[in-house]
């Protein structure tokens, strides 16, 4: 009797989670479902779901006038090495702050929490001044820097949450046992701290490859990533939706397969010291 | 200190990569063009390759939407950030940049370049002081384009040069809800280069203006609040819902399926409305002058390019030049007509195209041409005004201001405000921007 | 700490003493560049301009709106998949993948094939029950702009909230059902309470994403029919007005208004963490 409940239960709890999962999943599905049509199709009325002529012609555009790689590399670049530069600076910092806070550990995160708000296109000026004055326009290094430091506080946030719930009683025993801060940080603290780093990376490393306002404006040819890319096929002159599905596919999907693989990390870190 | 010294290794890197990619390829000048991705300039993209065959050079491209593309030109050339050897721009920005000097005069064009031989409109829209400062790409202006069967059906025929009246009957006539025909369809959308552009253009055919001499708003006027409240109504009664939100392109795909009786806008639509490939009704599609308000001798034309300017400071000028003179030739003309056909060459720059017998078999070859004659930058409304321009006034603080005018009438057109408070918000919005300006 | 702090101080204080120094100038890009020193002109006339106010409550509007969808159905969809059920992976894979989309993507592709009022599949589906389809843009556009953003910033706080209610004492659940307690009691009584540090979690964190929104504003109405943003403002002044010492001022103030508001949230939270 209970079994039969609860299996009835799960049913409907299937049902309804399936159901909900693919109406937020849709408007990604439409856009994979567009980047096969032709441009036609894609506006047609009414709308056609399944049933139109598949073509790979978008793909085939979009790959003639764009050196697809390139951008990819970039983005992979860009994301990739602000987000490892931000966890050397960020790590050092949060397990300082987690472990010998001082009086105003709290202002300080508070504070760099609060940097975070700055409208980008405020500065948008001061800092192209500083990049031609050090010369580091369409530089690939810059934007990583400057990626690193604009997603720094939400990185110290993330781990120092992580750090704490980490019970110091476990380094008074290894410090008892003779192990030197080197020890005690290699062996004992970054075991015990790698999901939180985990899903911090990988967080990091999505919001790095999604920023569309510094790598837009502080680019031209040699590091424009994935974003400047999209920017090349959003709103011409004439028919663009099935072009742009195609480009943002593409755009989407090194991210999109990353996060699937990931998702177990992504979510076991992802608690900002929420769970205790 | 940790910054500088990162910024300063990575300045240091990036100088050995690119110091290295340098020396491989000294012999070789490599050019940087900034360009909007409308599909001329990917058809240009396209014969890069042949270029630098014949010439040797090199070329990378940044294709960008327009918005963004004028964002990213306007910060590099105001900063002299270098980053662009070729900039696309239009009308708007060149006679401004060129009078501060940004711009590399185009004054050493060669002989077979035959700068005489673009068409008056386009030279002078693109010159400061006379001097040419950028080379236009193609051109346009603005015009009617409508659907033959359905003026048929209504039993109407359309003339060569309509007034706005007649677009409203035949608006009455054409709108059809039950199928989802509208009469009329019409750019609303914010921006100054969109609903902006077309309700400027419009105020001019009503004999309306943006300033009197003195640089006041002229919004207080009745000529604007005739044209407005004409519009209002017109586009109320025979338009589509939303048309505050249609821009360029979303009146392309209304049209496209058919479902606008007429269109007036930019004359490079028609290569596409006649493209049986992206529209169900290419082969129904006639052409006719922008209108004017009956008595009016201003029509709603306006007058656009898409140009190649060299910013000033640029290391590679001479190649620069040398891909102008490239793009912008009647050989790149015939060229894509070759290999494309001639209704994909990109029109409205030269008065040759227009004589070559060829073109003017093209349905819509004729109607641009005479599209853009109507049109005169230097003249653009019946009062005299202090500035050049036709659907823009070729002033720094337009674009913003302007901009917020549009939003003010789009909040009009969706109904949240009435036609007397928009113009009331404009009249105020633009004086205050001028005082801050400190043109009044 | 000192090298991370110290990197923030450089990254705070570069740019924020560049927009402080702008914001006293008359600087006009197009106009040639700086054109001397105005005092405070440029605060005088940015909080004067009837555009201001409005833009702060828009601000307020959107970044309430958004919070308030997200952990609402943040709250249902973490319960729900929470449940036992088939195929769990796949739904949350599902559940998430918004998160990975960039904004001026989801944007246009909100605006192009939902929410136009002809061709968007929302005006079918409004047609097809005999109903005039709506303009989303202009009839209810900041609605319209809290589901795209919303849509975004969804899956993120479903993600934490979720991690949360794993954690949540299965014993007293069951313990609590035996005596007869019904589902909503328990809700209120016991998952609620154990969410509120999770809750306050997602409120911060997005909040200071919400408060930046921006490609979705360009994107969609470029910040007509009452959408216009403090960060919008702040973008017409600098991009579209080409007035960087106006936009700078704007700059200054959005700085203030993201310290007040970090100010206030940081009561709440520095509360419920230190429990």
């Amino acid at each position: 009797m209970a079994r039969a409940v609860t299996s009835r239960r799960k049913a409907l709890n299937t049902t309804l989670a399936w159901l909900v999962g693919f109406l937020i999943f849709f408007p990604i599905l439409w856009t994979i479902l567009t980047s096969f049509k032709t441009e036609a199709d894609a506006i047609a009325n009414p709308p056609v779901f399944l049933f139109f002529d598949w073509t790979l012609e978008n793909y085939e555009v979009v790959q003639e006038r764009s050196n697809y790689m390139r951008f990819l590399w970039n983005s992979i670049f860009i994301a990739g090495g602000s987000t490892i530069l931000g966890l050397l600076v960020a790590i050092p910092a949060a397990w300082s702050m987690a472990f010998v806070p001082s009086r105003r550990t709290k202002d300080i995160l508070l504070w760099m929490l609060s940097t975070k708000m700055l409208p980008a296109v405020g500065v948008l000026y001061p800092i192209y001044l500083l990049c031609i004055q050090l010369g580091v326009l369409d530089n690939r290094y810059a934007l990583v820097v400057i990626l690193m430091l604009i997603n720094l506080p939400i990185i110290v946030w993330m781990l120092y949450t992580y750090f704490r719930e980490i019970p110091g009683e476990i380094l008074e025993a290894a410090r008892m046992d003779g192990a030197s801060l080197k020890d005690e940080l290699l062996y004992v603290l970054t075991p015990m701290a790698i999901p939180g780093i985990a899903s911090t990376l990988l967080l990091n490393f999505i919001l790095a490859w999604n920023e569309a306002f510094w790598t837009l404006n502080l680019t031209a040819v040699d590091a424009a990533p994935l974003t400047a890319f999209i920017a090349s096929y959003s709103s011409p002159e004439g028919l663009f939706f099935a072009k742009l599905s195609a480009a943002s596919t593409m755009a989407i999907a090194p991210i999109l397969i990353l996060g699937w693989f990931s998702q177990k990390q992504l979510v076991r870190g992802l608690t900002f010291g929420a769970v205790k | 200190m940790f910054f500088k010294a990162a910024l300063r290794t990575s300045t240091a890197l990036a100088l050995c990569v690119s110091a290295t990619a340098a020396f491989a390829e000294s012999h070789a000048p490599t050019i940087t063009i900034a360009t909007v991705n409308n599909g001329d300039m990917i058809r240009m993209q396209g014969y890069t390759d042949q270029f630098t065959e014949e010439t040797g050079i090199n070329v990378e491209w940044v294709t960008l939407e327009e918005n963004v593309l004028r964002q990213r030109v306007t910060t590099d050339i105001t900063t002299n950030g270098g980053q662009f050897d070729i900039m696309t721009i239009g009308m708007y920005e060149t006679p401004i940049w060129g009078a501060n000097g940004w711009l590399v005069p185009l004054d050493g064009l060669s002989e077979e370049y035959n700068v005489d031989d673009l068409l008056p409109a386009m030279r002078a829209g693109l010159s400061h002081d006379g001097t040419l400062y950028a080379a236009p790409f193609y051109g346009e202006s603005s015009m009617i384009m409508y659907r033959t069967d359905l003026m048929d059906a209504a039993g109407l025929e359309m003339p060569e040069a309509p007034t706005w009246q007649f677009i409203r009957e035949a608006a009455a006539a054409m709108d059809d809800p039950e199928n989802g025909v509208n009469g009329v369809c019409l750019r609303g959308k914010p921006g100054w280069g969109e609903g902006g552009a077309f309700i400027t253009v419009t105020g001019n055919s009503f004999g309306a203006r943006w300033f009197d001499e003195d640089w006041n708003a002229q919004f207080d006027q009745p000529e604007w609040a005739e044209a407005l409240n004409f519009y209002v109504s017109l586009m109320n009664d025979y338009g589509p819902d939303g048309y505050e939100n249609n821009g360029f392109t979303e009146n392309l795909n209304l049209f496209n399926q058919g479902l606008c009786g007429m269109w007036i806008d930019a004359t490079v639509a028609a290569s596409f409305v006649t493209n049986p490939e992206d529209s169900t009704v290419a082969d129904s599609v006639g052409f006719a002058l922008a209108p004017n308000s009956e008595g009016v001798d201003r029509r709603a034309n306006w007058l656009w390019a898409w140009a190649l300017a060299i910013p000033a400071g640029t290391q590679q000028e001479d190649a620069a030049m040398q891909f102008i003179e490239w793009a912008t030739s009647t050989d790149y003309i015939e060229l894509v007509a070759e290999n494309e056909g001639w209704a994909n060459v990109p029109p409205g720059a030269r008065t040759s195209l227009y004589e070559n017998p060829n073109y003017q078999d093209v349905p819509f070859a004729q109607m641009t041409l005479d599209s853009i004659l109507a049109a005169d930058p230097t003249n653009p409304t019946v009062d005299p005004v202090p500035y050049v321009g036709i659907q823009f006034v070729a002033i720094p603080e337009f674009a913003g201001i302007a901009t917020e005018v549009s939003q003010e009438f789009a909040a009009a057109y969706a109904g949240q405000i009435s036609v007397e408070e928009a113009l009331e918000n404009a009249q105020a919005i633009t004086n205050e921007a001028m005082e801050a300006a400190g043109y009044r | 700490m000192a090298p991370a702090v110290f990197l923030l101080l450089v990254w705070m204080l570069v740019p924020l003493s560049m927009t402080v120094w702008f914001s006293l100038r008359s600087y006009l890009p197009l106009r040639g560049g700086d054109q001397g020193f105005v005092g405070l002109e440029n605060f005088v006339r940015f909080v004067s301009s009837s555009a201001f106010w409005p833009s702060i409550v828009t601000t307020l509007m959107i970044v309430g709106g958004a919070l308030l969808i997200s952990i609402v159905f943040g709250i249902l969809l973490a319960i729900l998949l929470d449940q036992p059920m088939w195929g769990q992976g796949v739904v949350r894979i599902l559940v998430i993948a918004p998160f990975f989309v960039m904004p001026t993507v989801s944007a246009l592709v909100w605006k192009n094939m939902f929410m136009d009022p002809v061709n968007g599949l929302f005006a079918h589906l409004w047609r097809f029950f005999g109903a005039d389809p709506v303009v989303w843009l202009s009839e209810m556009p900041i609605f319209a702009l809290v589901v795209i953003v919303s849509w975004q910033w969804l899956p993120f706080a479903t993600l934490i909230l979720l991690t949360a209610i794993q954690s949540l004492d299965g014993e007293q659940m069951e313990a609590a059902e035996m005596d007869g307690a019904g589902p909503l009691s328990r809700f209120f009584y016991l998952t609620l309470p154990h969410l509120s540090r999770a809750i306050t979690i997602v409120i911060l964190i997005q909040t200071i994403f919400l408060l930046a929104v921006f490609a979705e504003i360009f994107v969609t109405t470029g910040g007509a029919f009452g959408t216009r943003t403090l960060t919008y403002l702040i973008y017409q002044r600098v991009l579209e007005s080409q007035n960087v010492g106006l936009g700078s001022a704007g700059g200054v103030y959005a700085i203030i208004l993201a310290n007040i508001i970090a100010l206030f949230l940081m009561r709440i939270v520095g509360k419920n963490l230190d429990r």
